[in-house]
């Protein structure tokens, strides 16, 4: 089966600065792909190419089998959502929806058909008429959607279209534009800066970084299993921590910690370790369990606590000064600034970089 | 309630405010204009000499007298002429400051405002050096040995407009370069992406929405383009005077003032109501933009 898309070491240059290095991906048919980056990091500029905005320097870039490199862009059977969702503000709602099918020289009485069960997919009937300015963020938002999606394209390509919304019309239209994607079976390449989007909405994740791309993977894997200390950094609250390797344990690895004390890593490793070596331990804040318990191996001291409500924020500092932070869910009070706390930390969830 | 909560004298502080203009407005134009309008009511007796016997003789001469018809429909025809030639002249270059990624766009903006620090008289007089029997052009064509007589250029309808062109055009490309450079580029990528070429989503998108700009620029050189009268003073002929020319005459030359400020006043009132069914249709907001930037 050949993938809906397909880069092959796309690099792109503007003049001396790399925007794009070296990146290759493929993309299955139906699954929605998510570029997570920092801003800068290429994730714009690969969706841009994929559309044909920009071409790359070097690489080749197919969409549907077909090599599209000098394809121009209105050739290509692509649908393009904006940040500011660029509906065309002098044409009514039903003429921009409809825009792209006139220029597929589809009949008119299908350009309707076709215009009502997009507006009823996106879950705004009956709007045809209006102009865009009549219509709220997240409803224009929809139609810049339902604009793309009605022209069945091969690949749709998303450019960051929840970071104008609120925050909670954002959750809810992150929800919706995965049902929607998922009853349309839509290839679809979303690019976030948003972790909690890319993780909450996407098949695959590709992290990138400067130009390339550091990881990619299911949201699980990248989350989990993160292979680079930027992955680990950008997703989530990551605590890394320095030590030494002590002793292979199976699977597991055993290694002492600046300050003396001992942890087992029980999730893997990104390289080879051997004893004697000098790694950098990852560990989740959420994964990091502060007990008032002394039976557990590493003891620590609060020095700074957030209270959140239904959550709790601890900076606690262990023997040899190392600082790690710890997010509790919070079933009683909050341990306070100064308590000698317990700190436990599961082998499963540590990993080694 | 936010209104009856204003104390008296934070209901005068704007009426303070505006006052110094308020009063130029009203002493520098209303009242003159308000002169003018009770002027064209008295009787003109000899060069110089009216009396102020309230009539409406001067009114009915200009609407019974088809010669003054004649100067206002050359006027709107020369004018409307002008301003097309304008926007045709002044559409791509518009297009190009707008759409260029050249660094410096403020350069070529600024180029664009150049001619405004040579004197509009000056600019004007230069074009006798262009067009006239021993112009450039013709002096060249003449060294040339293409033709034998000087081509008749300067003094016609054509130097007329093409000197009022000289002086609108930038009024006009800055008009239409504000509502280009205001179009999302988004807009555009996304007509692209839905298949349309690269002249299809002009038709599509940057034309429709440049129009109010287009607009604000045919209307201002219109209205400037009717109301001027040195340029067909430099460059016309005889038979080349528009109302301008016609209203300096009767006041300069005939002192005939009561005609005279009849004629201004019809000027004035037929302007504003071309200027009042544009701003009805496009708003009068794009020129103040345009000609703020």
């Amino acid at each position: 089966m050949t993938n809906a898309v397909e880069l092959r070491n796309i690099t792109l240059a503007y003049g001396s600065f790399v925007a794009v290095e070296n990146v290759s991906l493929s993309i299955e048919k139906g699954t929605f792909l998510t570029l997570l980056g920092p801003s800068g990091c290429g994730k714009t500029t690969i969706l841009r190419s994929i559309a044909g905005l920009v071409n790359p320097t070097a690489g080749d870039i197919e969409i549907a089998g077909r090599r599209v490199n000098d394809v121009p862009i209105h050739k290509r059977n692509i649908g393009l959502v904006f940040q500011n969702y660029a509906l065309f503000p002098h044409k009514t709602i039903f003429d921009n929806i409809g825009f792209g099918l006139k220029y597929r020289n589809v009949p008119k009485p299908a350009i309707a058909a076709k215009v009502k069960r997009a507006l009823e997919i996106v879950r705004l009937p009956g709007v045809e008429k209006k102009l865009p300015s009549e219509l709220s963020g997240g409803q224009q938002q929809r139609i810049a959607l339902a604009r793309a999606i009605v022209i069945e394209p091969d690949v749709l390509l998303l450019d960051e279209p929840l970071s104008a919304l609120d925050a909670n019309l954002r959750d809810e239209m992150r929800v919706e534009l995965k049902q929607i994607q998922r009853q349309t079976g839509i290839t679809t390449i979303f690019v976030t800066h948003d972790q909690g989007e890319a993780l909450a909405m996407s098949d695959r994740v590709v992290v990138m970084n400067r130009g390339r791309i550091e990881q990619m993977g299911s949201p699980f894997d990248v989350y989990e299993h993160p292979q680079t200390e930027f992955v680990a950094g950008f997703l989530g609250n990551a605590n890394f921590l320095q030590a030494t390797v002590v002793a292979m344990q199976g699977e597991a690895v055993q290694v002492r910690l600046a300050g003396g004390a001992n942890l087992l890593v029980g999730g893997g490793h990104a390289r080879p370790v051997k004893p004697g070596d000098a790694v950098k331990v990852v560990v989740r804040a959420e994964k990091v369990v502060v007990t008032p318990e002394c039976t557990v191996p590493i003891m620590a001291r609060i020095v700074d606590v957030d209270y959140l409500g239904a959550l709790a924020r601890y900076e606690v500092e262990l023997a040899g000064g190392q600082r790690l932070r710890a997010l509790s869910s919070l079933h009683e009070k909050a341990r306070s600034l100064g308590e000698t706390v317990g700190v436990g930390i599961d082998p499963e969830h540590c990993r080694i970089l | 309630m936010a209104v009856s909560m204003l104390s008296a004298a934070e209901k005068r502080r704007p009426w303070i405010l505006l006052a110094p203009t308020l009063a130029a407005l009203v002493l520098l134009m209303l009242v003159p204009i308000g002169i003018m309008l009770v002027y064209s009511f008295y009787k003109f007796q000899t060069a110089g000499v009216e009396t102020p016997d309230l009539n409406l003789g001067n009114w009915h001469e200009f609407f019974s007298d088809s010669y003054y018809h004649g100067f206002l429909w050359k006027t709107a025809r020369i004018s409307a002429i002008t301003a097309l030639l304008c926007a045709v002249m002044g559409y791509p270059p518009a297009y190009f400051i707008a759409m260029t990624s050249f660094r410096h766009k403020w350069l070529l903006l600024l180029l664009l405002i150049v001619p405004f620090w040579i004197s509009f008289t000056i600019r004007t007089f230069s074009w006798v050096h262009i067009l006239g029997e021993k112009g450039v052009i013709n002096a060249s064509l003449m060294g040339l040995g293409l033709i034998s007589e000087p081509i008749p250029m300067l003094y016609t309808e054509g130097s007329v407009i093409m000197g009022m062109i000289h002086f609108l055009l930038p009024y006009m490309v800055l008009n239409i370069y504000v509502s280009l450079d205001g179009i999302d580029r988004n807009l555009i990528s996304a007509a692209r992406s839905l298949g349309c070429t690269n002249w299809q989503a002009f038709k599509e998108v940057t034309l429709p929405l440049s129009l109010p700009g287009l607009g604000a620029g045919l209307l201002l050189s219109f209205v400037l383009a009717a109301g001027s009268y040195v340029t067909p003073q430099i460059l016309g002929g005889r038979k080349d005077s528009l109302f301008g020319n016609l209203i300096f005459d009767t006041i300069m030359k005939e002192l005939n003032w009561p005609m005279g400020t009849t004629l201004s006043v019809v000027l004035l009132v037929l302007l504003g109501i071309v200027s009042i069914i544009y701003s009805r249709y496009m708003g009068l907001s794009t020129i103040t933009k345009g000609l703020s930037r």
